[in-house]
């Protein structure tokens, strides 16, 4: 069954008619085109697709599209979109949280998450936001560094 | 006037110049190519470890709406593989399957619930084999042949005695031997394998997008698998999600994607899933070792003897070429003498193995390492003295003639003991918490590549036109490691400009210069060289310009970036009036570097295949980890781990610190967590949940020392930093633990359940006297 889709999508209101057994993954990639959330595994594993639903770091993948209806998704596209990179694309490009690039969104999302409902988090909470993505790259001693210097970015004003 | 000054770009932390794609989503990866029209393929995989194949019906499937093109074993009879003698892999299986989920049959259809229903159509009929998931079981003298060609199913046997071991025994106050075993493990980088294949049947041209490490492979394979002519084919690397080694073979993906595409004449674009990623698998193989080593008092080697099987799967792959590395880098790291080396590669009904990072040193060293820190443990030294009293004396060759000149292992040993307060904190940590030490070294590219074709190692062009960018092209292929930053930081280096000049283009085969690819860590080194070769011809052309410009004699001419100048005193030229003044000549410049390796690097001929372990410059690595373990639980937590690397010269710090980080934690899921698990030839840990990589609460803080050795011939001194600290981890984990809680382990991966079990075990004796 297909069925009408209103929702907000970084920060645009918009109705689209989806399947009902549709992921939300598969709908933001494949019928959107909004490819910068990954497809990392076969489901939960790994955090790759993470976007943020009303700022609560989610599960893409978990997410059936029309469990979205009336709710705010922000997608990797939603950032740094007035030409600058947000407080923590920065810290992952500038600190090098990111080499191969591909769980990066995932990390990304989960960190604006994380910064959005706690602006100051302790290493503790930082460990916590970030348990559930994995990285193959950097053994993240980097990530840890991008999201700290991430937070000082936004309390001196930067965007998250 | 203030004297203006080139800028200088390497040496410092520098970010990746492709960050800002990366962080932001818009870095396109193979999978992310969707576009209108494009079929979906799948692939029908065999659920038989070993089974003659009698027939695959595939009319179902063909029957159903919506299927476009069905391509089976009959659509290809050409065998492919990465090593030109082992070319034993169909894209998809003909007569046999060999292991569980082999490729036997693939779909392209309008979507991918389509495909997924075609396959369900598929009738696949046997005469099912014995089938062998260990290499005991396939060297039993009664086990029917996986190949023909291979009887005892051996791939490749290896055996060289170097010196006399029964001598070098004769002269040990100490000799002991262990037995060792290090389960196998998967690169599972994170993004899944992927090709989308273009076929143009009006012009017969087929375009491929490949997540693949080495775009010429795919090129080459390409062109046998499918019967066409090179020059009719195209190879696109997009962004790559890391590869580790399984990418530097091409994978039946590829090769399946493009025969579909041909089949249906159109564009195919075929994505695994994650279990699939898993089963595609080239990883690094089970490996059983039985070590025997020789020491006098004073720490000194004086025999090795070295016993090694690899359970290597299904196909050769890269096999060979792992199992006479396993033999080969037993040196270039210690001053050994009287080494004898056995070595089998076996071929069993598991998916086929491959090139993981550190490729044929990693087990090896292991057991090297966990032997002689026992070793010296018994002899009352100190594991680092035990070091020290065998390094090399470089530069010098090894007995098996492999040519060591920069050899910053010394250095590496001081740094980690200074920075770990080894001396004083070794054996003072308290109950449940211990220290250990572990050295380890890697190649700078093979010196050799797998296809020889007696061209330079690398080849880069610099494109300069009207608009004074600096093009870089070549055919590196960034999987991540940042090989397109160094190669922009390199060529803006030499010329003294901004790195904001140079733009770097890759991965297009019909744009970019061929290159032997990314993989055995090569790239820095031979397309660095290259690179530095290109910039400074490029250089050349530009001061000569400025000469002419400036009425002065080229060897006058001073580059300052920015600025061409004769003298001191002369105001000279813009680098925009010297582009302007090079290209009245000739127009748009397009200059090329080159580079290959000097003969003496090739490795000798004392044994069949001592080619192997060639390089220009070797990295080392020392490291010391620190441990808890909780004996309740069996947990083991990695506290700390510091590592110094040899990388020759940091080109870029912050990306060397990156790679090191990756490679010492990357050593720490094998030797922690990480193993792929079979019944009956079903891979069980074929998803991210069972196959138990380190998250990030599991990681440990990772303290880098890089120590710079200046290698004589490395671009600017520099050699490789991505590899070699991967294997150090694992016996120096293994010999914290030992110094924690007095048991050591010799089997990987060591689990909480394998340490409790070990803790277990000796309380029951300690108390039942056992």
């Amino acid at each position: 069954m297909t069925r009408l889709l209103e929702f907000t999508l970084n920060g645009r209101a918009r109705t689209d008619a989806v399947a009902d057994n549709i992921s939300l993954l598969d709908f933001l990639r494949e019928q959107l085109g909004l490819t910068g959330t990954k497809t990392g595994c076969d489901g939960g594993e790994c955090g790759a697709c993470t976007v943020l639903v009303d700022d609560q770091p989610t599960l893409s993948c978990l997410t059936l599209a029309v469990m979205v209806a009336g709710r705010r998704v922000d997608t990797i596209e939603s950032l740094g979109a007035d030409g600058h990179l947000s407080a923590v694309q920065r810290g992952f490009h500038e600190k090098l949280g990111s080499q191969c690039g591909y769980c990066t969104p995932g990390f990304v999302m989960a960190s604006a998450g994380l910064l959005r409902r706690n602006p100051n988090p302790s290493d503790e909470e930082i460990l916590d936001a970030l348990g559930s993505n994995i990285c193959r790259c950097t053994g993240y001693v980097k990530i840890i560094e991008a999201v700290k210097y991430a937070i000082a970015l936004h309390a001196q004003g930067v965007s998250a | 006037m203030n004297k203006p000054l080139p800028t200088h770009n390497i040496g410092g932390y520098v970010p990746m110049i492709d960050g800002p794609e990366k962080v932001s989503g818009r870095a396109k990866y193979t999978a992310d190519i969707v576009a209108p029209g494009q079929l979906a393929g799948r692939i029908y995989r065999s659920p038989y470890s070993h089974a003659e194949i009698l027939s695959v019906d595939v009319s179902e499937a063909l029957k159903l709406p919506g299927v476009k093109a069905v391509v089976t074993g009959a659509d290809c009879d050409k065998g492919f593989g990465v090593l030109p003698i082992a070319r034993t892999e169909y894209p998809l299986a003909r007569e046999r399957v060999r292991y569980r989920g082999e490729p036997v049959a693939a779909v392209a259809a309008v979507d991918d619930a389509t495909a997924r229903e075609a396959l369900r159509r598929i009738k696949l009929t046997v005469r099912e084999l014995p089938a062998y998931y260990t290499s005991q079981a396939a060297l039993a003298p009664d086990a029917v042949r996986l190949h023909e060609k291979k009887p005892g199913n051996v791939e490749r046997d290896v055996l060289f005695e170097l010196g006399s071991t029964e001598q070098g025994f004769a002269e040990a106050d100490l000799v002991r031997e262990g037995s060792y075993n290090c389960a196998e493990v998967c690169q599972n980088q994170m993004e899944m394998h992927a090709a989308v294949a273009e076929y143009d049947a009006l012009r017969g041209r087929m375009t491929v997008h490949a997540s693949t490490q080495v775009p010429y492979y795919v090129h080459l394979m390409l062109a046998q698998i499918l019967g066409m002519d090179m020059s009719h084919i195209r190879v696109i690397k997009p962004h790559v999600g890391g590869g580790f080694g399984c990418r530097t073979e091409t994978l039946n993906v590829e090769l399946i994607a493009a025969l579909l595409a041909r089949k249906c004449n159109g564009t195919v674009r075929l994505v695994t899933n994650r279990e699939e990623t898993f089963i595609t698998h080239r990883g690094r193989p089970e490996t059983d070792i039985r070590l025997k080593i020789g020491m006098r008092k004073d720490g000194r080697i004086t025999a090795v003897e070295c016993d090694c099987d690899q359970r290597g799967g299904a196909h050769s792959g890269y096999g060979v070429v792992t199992i006479l590395y396993a033999g080969s880098m037993l040196y270039a790291i210690y001053d050994l003498h009287n080494v004898k080396y056995v070595g089998r590669r076996v071929l069993t009904n598991t998916p086929p193995c491959g090139a993981f990072r550190g490729h044929g040193t990693v087990d090896i060293r292991f057991a090297f390492e966990s032997l002689i820190d026992e070793m010296a443990h018994e002899l009352g030294l100190d594991p680092f003295a035990v070091r020290r009293a065998n390094l090399l004396n470089a530069p010098t060759f090894t007995d098996n003639d492999l040519m060591v000149n920069s050899y910053g292992l010394p250095e590496c040993l001081d740094w980690v003991e200074r920075k770990s307060d080894w001396k004083a904190r070794k054996g003072n940590l308290g109950k449940g918490k211990g220290l250990g030490m572990a050295c380890s070294h890697y190649i700078s590219g093979a010196s050799k590549p797998v296809n020889w074709t007696g061209e330079p190692h690398a080849t880069v062009k610099i494109k300069l036109d009207f608009d004074g960018s600096i093009v870089v092209l070549s055919g590196a292929a960034d999987i991540g490691q940042g090989s397109t930053t160094i190669l922009a930081q390199t060529v803006a280096e030499v010329l003294g400009l901004d790195l904001a000049r140079v733009r770097v283009v890759t991965g297009d085969s019909e744009v970019v210069p061929k290159d032997n690819g990314s993989y055995s860590s090569r790239v820095t080194f031979m397309v660095g060289n290259a690179a530095v070769d290109a910039a400074r011809n490029l250089k050349s052309v530009l001061v000569n310009a400025a000469a002419r410009k400036l009425e002065a004699r080229p060897e006058d001419i001073e580059c300052l970036g920015e600025i061409y100048r004769a003298g001191a005193q002369d105001r000279g030229a813009t680098f925009d009036e010297v582009v302007m003044e090079a290209l009245k000549d000739c127009g748009t410049i397009i200059v090329t570097g080159n580079y290959s390796t000097i003969p003496e690097s090739h490795g000798g001929k004392k044994y069949r295949g001592a080619a192997i372990g060639g390089t220009m410059g070797y990295s080392y690595s020392a490291q010391v980890v620190e441990v808890t373990v909780d004996e309740e639980t069996g947990v083991i937590t990695v506290d700390k781990v510091w590592v110094a690397h040899d990388c020759g010269k940091a080109l870029n710090r912050l990306t060397v610190e990156g790679q090191v980080q990756g490679s010492v934690w990357m050593g720490m899921g094998q030797a922690m967590s990480e193993e792929a698990a079979y019944n009956d030839g079903l891979m069980l840990t074929a998803n991210m949940l069972d196959y138990r990589v380190p998250t990030i609460q599991d990681s440990p803080p990772i303290e880098v020392g890089i120590v710079e050795s200046n290698d004589p011939h490395g671009p600017f001194g520099a050699k490789e930093a991505g590899e070699g600290s991967l294997a150090a981890f694992l016996p120096a984990l293994t010999a914290a633990i030992a110094d924690a809680i007095g048991i050591r382990f010799n089997d990987l991966p060591v689990t909480p359940d394998r340490v409790f079990e070990a803790i277990e075990k000796r309380r029951r004796k300690g108390n039942g006297g056992g």
